[in-house]
């Protein structure tokens, strides 16, 4: 065990995720998750979506909480804005999983952090939701993500970690690979 | 074809691949005084023979081939093996060392016979105490599921089929996988006038020559290809780690996606879907070639450090460092396969090995054989050699089997002492 070991702490729990590695080797069946969210219809562009349980190694889990988020348009969109866009909740989703993963990265390479802020763009032209160009797609054009990092590392080992979160995380693949959707009403 | 009538030969020990590998391990096993036979295919160095392209050349220099008791005499060490040069070192290797070969022998089956093995070939049968299977790391080309939802009309070939450009469509073509094999296609292809879109995922790029020496010079200097699979942090990762982008030329020139770029080859994403007669490419290629600047970056500095450390600044030429990969701002997610631009397509992604006639339950759920360093604890007596990290990083190259094949034939002595 070297010192920096001892020293660095990012609140990252990495052993333990280091031990689930190891423990779902030998049974993968345990590292199916499935993640889930319900979402209900209140007025206008308003809904109201609540995260409560989630199912992994084998069992059906519940938040500590239950999680609700309002999401609506703005008034621009003659919305009232009751909440954030559900396209700015992609955004919060890529930027928390991406943090997530510098922290962790972190913690991993011995290196202390002091400080990660991201601010994210997602460029849009909205002809394609209004329908009146279908070479314009719904989606973001791009997104930008840009991180302000303080940490006791080279400015090459903060580069190194955050391209490691963006190897490893969910939501940027998620948001950077086609995955098949299939919606189906009861 | 097999017949009940054709004897079962015995020997101590039955050699399944007379490559290097295999021929190294024969080398160790006459120094033992091991009984032992090498079964081969086809000729010697069969797949160097017959499932290589024209072009290719070693990606190791002509100096790094020191098998066990055999080496490069030549007057060109810094070169590069064409492959009827490398046919003609393994044959050279076969003959100095006078293999006992059985060529034109193709294993069928290896099954658990009383103690040892029963290793079944379609010209008879031989009964072993112990067995080495060096059939090869790259028997088999890795082909993604996508291929069955590319649109007929156009051409798929894996680079175990490709042999020259002159196989392939006037068309467009798109090469999937930008490791050494991707690299050094797309390059080919572009110069013979087709227009070459290379989709690029996880690569590592390198210098052919850094400070004046062969790359492959300061890994083998600085002891990092004989970096142990005990010592590193996590050898299942090391083993799948795709390979150098690195080509054999006679100008000793750098591969890597600038060079590609600046002949005209366009990058994309890793393709990650085909629907609809639509490719799809993966958002992620300034990240992938991110990390791939970050880790060469990385291998640099630790070559820096240890030539200062062993006084070599003198020596060699100062450090230098190569251009970031350039990647456009936006690169196309999409691209319509019906469209006529690309005729052919080109699997560069990846092989593996052939050892579906091993009938030993010795296989993870993945099909790769588990094993210790080769040792295949589960099957005693059996061993494996020359595929990715076996025992060091540079295991699977002619210049790494020699120590392997050394450390497994003193286990198998071992073994066969002790049971005896």
């Amino acid at each position: 065990m070297s010192e920096s070991e001892i020293s660095v702490d990012n609140g990252v729990n990495v052993q333990a995720l280091l031990d689930a590695r190891v423990a779902l080797a030998d049974a993968p069946e345990a590292a199916q998750f499935q993640w889930r969210a319900s979402c209900e219809w209140k007025n206008g562009t308003h809904s109201h979506s609540i995260v409560e349980g989630y199912f992994g190694l084998g069992e059906q889990h519940m938040h500590k909480s239950v999680f609700k988020f309002d999401a609506d348009h703005p008034e621009v969109f003659a919305s009232e804005d009751k909440g954030a866009t559900p396209v700015e909740y992609v955004l919060v989703g890529l930027a928390s999983c991406l943090t997530a993963g510098i922290a962790a990265v972190a913690q991993n390479r011995d290196i202390q952090l002091r400080s990660v802020i991201a601010t994210l763009e997602g460029g849009m032209d909205i002809q394609g939701i209004l329908g009146m160009d279908s070479d314009i797609r719904n989606g973001f054009d791009g997104i930008k993500v840009s991180y302000k990092i303080d940490a006791d590392a080279s400015q090459k080992d903060i580069e190194a970690l955050v391209a490691q979160s963006q190897k490893r995380s969910a939501v940027y693949d998620i948001v950077t690979n086609p995955t098949n959707v299939t919606v189906e009403v009861n | 074809m097999p017949s009940g009538a054709s004897p079962v030969r015995t020997t101590t020990t039955v050699i399944i691949g007379g490559g290097q590998a295999g021929l190294a391990m024969s080398w160790c096993l006459t120094k033992r005084a091991i009984d032992h036979v090498v079964l081969e295919r086809g000729e010697v160095a069969h797949t160097w023979r017959t499932e290589r392209w024209d072009s290719l050349r070693l990606l190791t220099p002509n100096w790094q081939s020191r098998l066990p008791g055999y080496g490069y005499d030549g007057d060109d060490p810094d070169g590069y093996r064409s492959m009827p040069e490398t046919i003609e070192f393994i044959d050279g290797y076969a003959r100095a060392i006078s293999a006992p070969m059985e060529t034109h022998t193709n294993v069928t089956s290896v099954q658990r016979d009383d103690g040892g093995y029963m290793v079944t070939t379609d010209s008879g049968k031989w009964r072993c105490r112990t067995v080495v299977l060096a059939s090869g790391a790259c028997n088999i080309a890795r082909v993604p599921a996508l291929d069955e939802a590319v649109p007929a009309g156009i051409a798929r070939i894996s680079p175990i089929d490709y042999r020259s450009p002159d196989q392939l469509d006037r068309g467009g073509v798109l090469v999937v996988g930008a490791s050494a094999t991707g690299t050094q296609l797309a390059d080919e292809i572009q110069r013979s006038g087709r227009a070459v879109t290379i989709s690029v995922g996880e690569h590592i790029r390198a210098p052919r020559l850094y400070r004046g020496r062969d790359l492959e010079w300061w890994m083998d200097a600085a002891g990092v290809l004989d970096e142990r699979y005990d010592e590193v942090e996590d050898i299942q990762r090391a083993r799948k780690l795709p390979s150098l982008q690195l080509a054999g030329t006679t100008d000793r020139a750098t591969l890597d996606l600038n060079s590609l770029a600046a002949i005209g080859v366009k990058l994309i994403g890793r393709l990650a879907g085909v629907h609809d007669g639509k490719a799809q490419f993966s958002g992620s290629l300034s990240n992938q070639c991110a990390l791939s600047d970050l880790k060469m970056g990385r291998l640099l500095d630790s070559i820096d450090e240890w030539a200062s450390a062993n006084g070599l600044d003198g020596e060699v030429e100062a450090p230098h460092r190569l251009a970031p990969t350039k990647v456009e701002e936006s690169p196309p997610l999409g691209m319509d396969l019906g469209n006529g631009e690309i005729k052919t397509i080109v699997w560069a992604t990846g092989y593996r090995p052939d050892h579906s006639w091993l009938d030993v339950p010795v296989f993870d759920r993945k099909g790769q054989i588990r094993h210790d360093g080769g040792i295949v604890s589960e099957a005693p007596g059996m061993y494996l050699l020359g595929i990715q990290f076996l025992r060091r990083r540079k295991s699977a190259l002619i210049d790494g089997c020699g120590d392997d094949a050394r450390d497994l034939s003193a286990h198998l002595a071992a073994y066969l002492d002790g049971a005896a």
